[in-house]
């Protein structure tokens, strides 16, 4: 006869610490009025590239600047600077996510409230991120052309976890035959309503949408919000 | 894969619970939500190793997973979704984004040894 378990009641949230930094960095980011968005998706999907032409085509009316994490090397970091903004590689090393404390570790020594607009590039990953709340106002999930329409049913938790979903190198969409009505329709079934951009950093069809719907939620009020970004990505 | 710094996270966690109630475990109780974004048997795996060399050794980890649930705006009631591919009333079919429950990742309980 077995006698019935022992059980003393705890309630702990694993991920307290990390929740906790991040709401901090969350309330300091609005006292200070600027707007974090962060950047998730798998490697490769252009988050990179992508990042390049917002940084460089904000910069016209905006203070800007980009964290970038990364496993190893500081590669994306010097892409990014080509922009003429602030730019800070975090190397994690063994850890495939970006997590707050790394956040804020990586802000010291700038003056965040200087800025308009920072941008964190979270390591390409579609798992991992997901549980990791950074402080952002706004988390993008970004799924390129070539990756398969099915990309958000198979990762439902990350798409989840965002509020907006950029579809990336949408200049090769038709090469890859690229079926846009079922990936929209899949990103609808795991996240409704969840907003939808189609950009090609590369051509820069798209971009003009993506950029006033990043500026439109500004905390800094901007007296011209709408016509914000006066030149829209050349097509070339 | 990010299981094994989780499960560091709660052997911490329930090591500290532990020695504050001067209790020896057998076994640490975890509410894991559907969308935590945690894989169980990663977890599972990595909880094996976090124990190794500290007082929860040789300790079990007892997982109760936790289903989406969400809030229906059209029959305004909270429903259980079958399915993280599919955020829409089993009932009605309405668009659900309020989610209720699913991310948790939460330690509940320890279990004590007899």
């Amino acid at each position: 006869m077995t006698s019935e378990p022992r059980l003393l009641e705890v309630r702990r949230n694993v991920l307290k610490q990390n929740d906790v930094l991040a709401r901090a960095l969350r309330d300091r980011f609005h006292a200070q009025g600027t707007s974090v968005i962060s950047l998730v998706s798998s490697p490769g999907s252009g988050k990179t590239a992508l990042l390049e032409r917002t940084l460089t085509l904000l910069k016209k009316r905006y203070r800007v600047a980009a964290l970038v994490g990364d496993l190893a090397t500081e590669n994306d970091a010097q892409r990014l600077a080509r922009s003429g903004v602030p730019v800070k590689q975090i190397t994690t090393g063994t850890i495939c996510h970006l997590e707050a404390a790394m956040v804020e570790r990586a802000l010291e020594g700038w003056e965040v409230g200087e800025l308009d607009l920072l941008f964190i590039e979270n390591v390409g990953n579609m798992v991992c991120p997901a549980s990791y709340d950074l402080g952002e106002d706004l988390r993008l999930v970004m799924l390129s052309v070539t990756e398969g329409e099915d990309k958000p049913l198979k990762y439902p938790t990350i798409f989840n976890s965002a509020d907006v979903a950029i579809i990336t190198k949408c200049d090769l969409a038709a090469a890859v035959e690229f079926d846009e009505v079922a990936a929209l329709a899949n990103i609808q079934a795991v996240r409704p309503d969840m907003p939808v951009f189609l950009v090609s950093a590369k051509s820069g069809v798209g971009m003009d949408d993506y950029l006033q719907f990043l500026v439109r939620g500004l905390h800094r009020n901007c007296s011209d919000v709408v016509n914000a970004i006066n030149s829209p990505a050349q097509v070339h | 894969m990010h299981e094994l710094s989780i499960a560091m996270s709660i052997v911490d966690m329930a090591q500290e619970e532990a020695e504050r109630r001067s209790v020896q475990v057998d076994a640490v109780h975890l509410e894991l939500g559907a969308l935590s974004g945690v894989v169980k048997e990663a977890l599972l795996f990595s909880y094996e190793v976090a124990c190794g060399g500290t007082i929860l050794e040789g300790s079990r980890l007892v997982v109760k997973d936790i289903p989406i649930e969400v809030f229906c705006p059209g029959c305004k009631l909270s429903k259980t979704l079958k399915s993280m591919q599919w955020f829409y009333c089993p009932d009605c079919g309405a668009a659900t984004s309020e989610i209720l429950h699913g991310k948790e990742l939460i330690i509940t309980a320890l279990e004590l040894k007899q």
